[in-house]
Order: structure tokens, then sequence, then C-alpha cells
């Protein structure tokens, strides 16, 4: 109840990966665990479709739909008679910013 | 290896040359944080000149580098190149500033700007590649969105490593000459969460006051004093509070707060009313229906501030709420405008 965030768009293929890790290291929210020379999905709750694994694979072993998680943008899009997919963020648009981490 | 001409940008046709050596001048900076850095960063966290806290794009010395100097990447928004070179206090080395039109690294690397295309290009135009004789670049973790590091190889040769998450994190990560698990753990503690309240109160300020005004000659004082209240519970009580509030949907926890906050506006407006009859009842309803909707659709907003929703729960989420939402304060303005009309004709 209450949690929309229990299913995402993030699939692995085990059979391609080989152990480069690269997924492990860039993956903020410790999805991805390494497990006998190669990588095991051990939090898929934690994704938040950042893309940051799949743009990192050097054997797309991992996909899924990237994108960003800013429901300011979506409305917006929508409002605007956009796609809410098509993703485009507002930060650095001339109305303002939805986010502005120091990061 | 790097493909003989590129476009300098996407929306023009013109191309840059890849040089031999270094196109452009060496710039120099350092590791101190100046009052006029802190005026920066506290106007830029206020939304004022909100695209213009920009750093010229290029490759800085900081302290004494040598050829065999660390390189980090970086983005050309003061406030991530100021908190990557006070973290990098007493080291030498190489910043690489890319052109993410002034955006922070998270943001611009999920646009792209501060992605594969500029790295490669960046590289060329400053020629890193006859400073430094090793071919390793450290860029932040959070731009992983947007850096394919076996494509920046492939292109340009320089193998990129991904450091800690937080800046603050380098020196200790130059000491062990990796990042532990830790280090890569994105976290949202209070004062992270605290110091976006202000971009978020000025995004909201404009229809609030006009909306305040609206109310006060409308229903009196309390009732301005009411959206004040929902939108400031919206804006800063909500990040404030954010892991504290029960259910993990931004949605449902705005709703939770908004409704407590609104808490106190109902008692008031039922013993102001209560004295009158059936009134009693519909204006301590009114607050109670109209000041959550306000906060959970500014906590819904707040979505994309934090480093932990996915766009398919974000979505989800909407659907889900922004009805519901909608309705409540629908029915919170029927009940208001009934209420007004029964006053204005002496029933209460």
């Amino acid at each position: 109840m209450f949690d929309s965030y229990r299913e995402n768009t993030l699939r692995y293929n085990p059979e391609r990966c080989f152990g480069c890790l690269r997924c492990t290291e860039v993956c903020l929210h410790g999805v991805f665990a390494e497990k006998d020379r190669r990588v095991e999905v051990v939090r898929p709750e934690g994704c938040m479709e950042c893309g940051a694994c799949a743009r990192n694979c050097p054997v797309q072993a991992i996909e899924v739909q990237s994108g960003v998680g800013c429901a300011w943008a979506m409305i917006g899009a929508a409002l605007r008679g956009k796609e809410m997919d098509s993703g485009t963020c507002g930060c650095g648009g001339e109305t303002g910013s939805c986010c502005g981490g120091e990061r | 290896m790097a493909p003989s001409s590129q476009p300098c940008c996407p929306s023009c046709s013109q191309t840059v040359q890849p040089a031999a050596g270094p196109v452009q001048e060496i710039r120099t900076t350092d590791s101190r944080i100046t009052p006029a850095n802190r005026l920066d960063h506290f106007l830029a966290r206020w939304g004022v000149d909100r695209m213009g806290h920009r750093v010229e794009p290029g490759l800085y010395r900081l302290g004494n580098p040598t050829e065999d100097s660390p390189v980090f990447a970086s983005a050309n928004y003061t406030l991530s190149f100021d908190a990557l070179r006070s973290a990098l206090a007493g080291h030498d080395g190489y910043i690489l500033v890319l052109d993410t039109n002034g955006i922070n690294v998270w943001c611009a690397a999920g646009k792209g700007t501060f992605g594969t295309d500029e790295i490669v290009r960046r590289i060329t135009l400053t020629g890193l590649a006859s400073v430094v004789r090793h071919r390793t670049l450290i860029a932040p973790q959070l731009s992983a969105p947007g850096v394919s590091a076996h494509e920046v190889l492939r292109r340009s040769g320089f193998k990129v490593e991904y450091g800690p998450v937080r800046a603050s994190d380098l020196p200790e990560y130059l000491a062990i000459g990796r990042a532990t698990p830790d280090m890569r753990r994105v976290r949202f503690p209070a004062a992270d969460r605290l110091v976006l309240a202000p971009m978020e109160l000025v995004h909201a300020a404009l229809p609030t006051v006009a909306g305040a005004i609206v109310l006060y000659l409308l229903a009196g004082l309390p009732a301005a004093l009411g959206a004040v209240a929902a939108v400031l519970a919206g804006t800063v009580l909500f990040p404030a509070l954010l892991p504290f509030i029960p259910t993990r949907d931004f949605s449902t926890k705005g709703l939770i707060l908004g409704g407590i906050v609104a808490l106190p506006f109902s008692a008031a407006f039922f013993m102001e009313t209560a004295a009158s009859g059936w009134a009693g009842v519909p204006a301590a309803l009114a607050p109670l229906l109209l000041m959550p909707p306000v906060t959970a659709y500014l906590a819904l907003n707040f979505t994309g501030s934090t480093p932990f929703t996915s766009r398919t729960g974000v979505k989800k989420e909407i659907f889900r709420y922004v009805p519901f939402m909608a309705g409540m304060a629908v029915f919170g303005v029927a009940l208001a405008v009934v209420l007004g009309v029964a006053r204005l004709l002496g029933v209460v």
C-alpha cells in the first residue's frame, strides 16, 4: 500500500555479464553485487532508473528505461500537451529548475 | 579514436577540429572558498539568476600539478566546481570543467550534457593528452547516467574512473586508491534536503501570495494563513521531515503532513462557527479538504529533487493521486463557496 516504487523497468541478463563490475561502481543504491565473478541483482527495489548501469555496461547486459523521476517535469510536459515520457526535465529552462542539488 | 571533426554543439553545424596540443589556455584555481563564493552559493540556492552560476569550461590547474597528477572532471556550475576544488585542498591536480550549461553534475548527466560527447570534446579542446602523461580521468559517480566509460576510452584513449558520490570523500578515495561501498551510496541527509527548501519556496511564492491575498479578501486572515501554512508544509516541512513521515509515496506523505497542519485551522474554524449551528462542521471540514492536497502536490513535486525516485514510480504516483488531490480540492472549494453564500445570506 502507498508504495508506487516497487516495480521498475530494470532488466538484467546475467548470461551476458563478464564481471567487469562497472554497474556495482556506478549504482547509487547498491542494486548490484558481485557473486562468483559475475554480478547479480540484490536490491531491485532500490533502482531509480537513472540508467548509469546500462550506459556503462560494455556488453549490454542491463536494460532500463531511464528517465527523470520528477513529477514537476512530467506534469509540466503533460500540461503542455507533450508525452510524459519525453523526459526533458525543466532544469536549465527559462522557467526555473526542479533540481538544485550540489551534485 | 577521436573523430576527425564534430559539431561544437547539438544546435549548430559548425565543427571543431581536434588539435594536437593545448588549444585552450590552462587556467589556475585554488581550494579557497571566498565570501564572494559563499554569496554566489547562497544566491544559487535561492534561485537568483538561476542559470548564471557558471564557471568557464576548460582545464584548470589546482596547486602545483605535474604531468602525473590526477585529472578530475566537473560541471561548469559554481556549486559543483567549488565543492570539488575545496575538497581537494592540499592536493595537486587538474580539473577538467565541462560545459554543462551551468547545471549540476547529476542533472546534467541526466540530460546528457555531462556526457560522453562533451568529455571527449573537452579532452580534445584542452589538449589534455599533451598536458598529462597518464590516461585516467576521475569523474564524479553522479555523472555516470550520462557517461559511458568504455565509449570515452574508445574515442579519447582516456580511462574514466568513477570517483565517490560526494566530493568530500575524495581525499580518502585518493589515499586508498578506490571508493568504498559507503562512498558509492547516495545519501539524502537533513542538511542536503533543507538546502533545497528555499528553491521550493521560491517556486511556490508567487501563486501562494496571490492565493493568500484572494483568500484574505474573500474569507479573512485565518483562511489566508491556512494557504501559507499548506505551502510552507509542502516546501519546507516536507523536505525536513521526509524520512520520518509514514508511507513511501510522496503524495501520501504530503496528504498526511497537510492533514496534520490543517488540524489547528480546522479546530479554529469550528470554534468560530459552531455557535451558529450547522455551519461548524463544514467550516471544520474545509481546511481538511483544501490544505492537504496543496501540501501533497508540492510534496509530489519534490520527487525530482531527491536522489531515489524512479520515473516509473513517479508516473504511477501522478496517475494514482493527482485526481484524488484535485477531487479533494474541488470538494473543499464547493464547501467553502456554500459557506460563503450562507454567510452572505445571513443564514449562519
